[in-house]
């Protein structure tokens, strides 16, 4: 039971933006997608979440996402988009409520506040989802998202969180926050996929790196054999360093070096 | 990691007041019923007749003429013409996520009419056993192409990348409506007199020309078309996040896209067919109930139906009685009532409306 995307090319009219990538994520683990911008990562995960028309293979809990219906890919796994507009004045409990109905805890009225609650929002319910900030609606959507796959592993199956840039428009301690839930829901024996920017937040919450430049990968791994002065200067197309506080041993970037 | 009291927020759930209001408006619509037989331009009135049906006596032919013939007829065409505009515009402002999309405005209600105009100047042109197929269905069946031709169009031409533009839908709205108006024109130009008389009673945007007939003629695709809209409450739930994300929580996005393409030409088209162009019932009726029982499709497509027939019917009241004996061209009505409540949609929520 993993996800695994096969050689995934995706064309945009002439131009390649993803040639030939592999990435396979399996669950209990947080795979991050990192890389510079227009290298792919955004491509790479809307072939994963059949967003996009791409050639190659991905396999969802060992089937190919190409012969499912839309609504046996929504009970298996959630898709956090980038941004998120809405049309109407739904309120915040109503836009979670959305989620609910589509995955496979639809009998459990009580979710949606939790996954409210799990974002920190519970007091935000009966708020119209317009009146929100850009972060706010960011981690209702992110709420949205949970409640419908509540339960990480169903049936002996594991479910999954595909996230892209889910930290984008927060401050640093919702960050954390949006971290921490996807690392919980992980450890509970989910799978997530993250498209990630900050390279510190993937050095600490990510199992596992994928490095994207130009359309292909770069590297695979851990993020202590991944994130490297070697693979990032060259991913970047800036030299970087990276260092490790002693204690821990979590490898971290400034962009110091850059300049120097 | 969060406070219990969080939890312990009641969330509201405007749902139940959806549903509640479900049988108001159906209590509401029989009043507006019974008021729409009570009052016209003779002395006849229901309650007379009532009054004279309990005491034994029989009706004056004059009577039942009036009953049967004419208000009976304009009743059951204003309730299933005011379901189909009200339903049309919020399943259409549903596929578009825009409270401004309705199709009288951007043009589908043109294309409809010259769909009409088409099948009344050249149906006649038909081999005989296409029109023996179609029978009394031709000009709404017409009516229903030319809206769904131009839905598509307009769909096409103002969405990019799962996303609609307001201005662009607006602007290519008038394109569509000037084309369709220029091309009926034309036809009108060729049309031979009785075609023309044919042509302008249809074109009065009015319920006075009602007849069982043209009930007939027009209601089965309406009431298919409505049936169709009232299955798309969670799919169009789920377009306003968006068509990815509306394909991420598990929607046949293309194939709910089709059925309310086709629900909302099916809708106009029939609706445009028997009473011409009635603007604004479509806006006007699913932003009142957005006001008040919150924007699911679930229960709004249903109260939509529902309070269109009702504002129609009353409407219609309004435009028999306001210079009696005469009559008012109900589209008149209806424009006066709606007008503003477009421009104060577009001022007031500008910022929801994507403008």
């Amino acid at each position: 039971m993993s996800l695994t995307a096969e050689n995934i090319r995706v064309s945009y009219g002439p131009r390649e933006a993803l040639r030939g990538v592999s990435l396979a994520a399996q669950p209990g683990e947080v795979t991050a997608i990192v890389g510079p911008n227009g290298s792919g990562k955004s491509t790479l995960l809307g072939a994963i979440t059949a967003s996009l028309p791409y050639r190659g293979t991905v396999c969802l809990n060992g089937r190919d996402i190409a012969t499912l219906k839309p609504w046996e890919l929504a009970a298996e796994r959630a898709v956090l988009p980038q941004a998120s507009r809405l049309a109407f004045p739904f309120t915040v409990i109503e836009v979670v409520r959305l989620g609910l109905q589509s995955g496979t805890a639809g009998d459990r009225p009580e979710v949606p506040m939790q996954a409210l609650a799990r974002v920190g929002l519970a007091h935000y319910a009966n708020r119209t989802f317009q009146e929100l900030s850009g972060g706010e609606a960011q981690r209702v959507m992110l709420a949205r998202v949970l409640a419908q796959v509540w339960a990480p592993v169903e049936r002996g199956q594991p479910r999954w969180l595909l996230l892209d840039e889910p930290v984008s428009s927060l401050d640093i301690a919702h960050q954390l926050q949006v971290m921490e839930i996807a690392r919980d829901f992980a450890r509970a024996g989910g799978g997530v996929i993250a498209v990630m920017h900050d390279l510190n937040l993937t050095a600490l919450y990510a199992d596992r790196v994928a490095v994207l430049a130009s359309g292909q990968r770069l590297a695979f791994g851990s993020p202590r054999e991944v994130l490297t002065d070697d693979v990032l200067s060259c991913a970047y197309g800036c030299a970087l360093r990276v260092s490790s506080p002693p204690p821990v041993g979590i490898p971290y970037i400034l962009p110091h070096a850059a300049s120097a | 990691m969060t406070a219990v009291t969080e939890i312990e927020i009641v969330a509201r759930d405007r749902q139940l007041q959806a549903r509640a209001l479900h049988w108001g408006l159906a209590g509401a619509l029989v009043l507006a019923c019974l008021a729409s037989l009570q009052v016209g331009a003779t002395e006849v009135t229901l309650s007379a007749m009532l009054a004279k049906l309990v005491q034994g006596e029989a009706l004056s032919q004059m009577e039942r003429v009036v009953l049967f013939d004419i208000r009976l007829p304009r009743l059951a065409m204003g309730v299933l013409v005011g379901a189909a505009l009200a339903v049309s515009g919020a399943a259409m402002q549903g596929l578009f996520r825009n409270p401004l999309a309705d199709p009288g405005i951007v043009g589908v209600g043109a294309g409809s009419g010259l769909g009409a105009i088409l099948a009344i100047v050249l149906g006649a042109l038909l081999p005989a056993w296409v029109i023996d197929l179609v029978g009394n269905q031709m000009v709404p069946f017409a009516a229903f192409l030319g809206g769904w031709g131009s839905t598509i169009l307009l769909y096409r031409a103002s969405t990019r990348g799962g996303r609609t533009s307001v201005a662009t839908m607006l602007l290519a709205g008038i394109a569509l409506g000037a084309l369709a108006g220029a091309l009926s024109g034309i036809l009108v130009y060729m049309a031979n007199d009785t075609q023309l008389r044919d042509l302008t009673f249809w074109g009065l945007g009015s319920l006075a020309g009602a007849s069982w007939a043209k009930v007939l003629s027009a209601g089965p695709l309406i009431l298919l078309a409505i049936g169709a809209a009232l299955m798309l409450g969670r799919g169009l739930n789920g377009l306003a996040l968006g068509e990815a994300t509306a394909a991420h929580i598990g929607i046949d996005v293309q194939r709910m896209k089709s059925i309310a393409i086709l629900a909302v030409a099916g809708a106009t088209g029939a609706a445009v067919a028997v009473s011409g162009g009635i603007g604004f019932i479509g806006i006007v009726v699913p932003h009142l109930l957005r006001l008040v029982s919150g924007p699911d499709h679930r229960t709004l497509l249903f109260n939509a139906a529902l309070l269109g027939a009702i504002l129609l019917i009353l409407a219609d009241v309004i435009a028999r009685v306001v210079i009696a004996p005469a009559e008012l061209p109900i589209g008149i009505v209806t424009a006066v009532l709606g007008a503003p409540v477009f421009l104060w949609i577009l001022l007031k929520r500008r910022g929801l409306v994507d403008l």
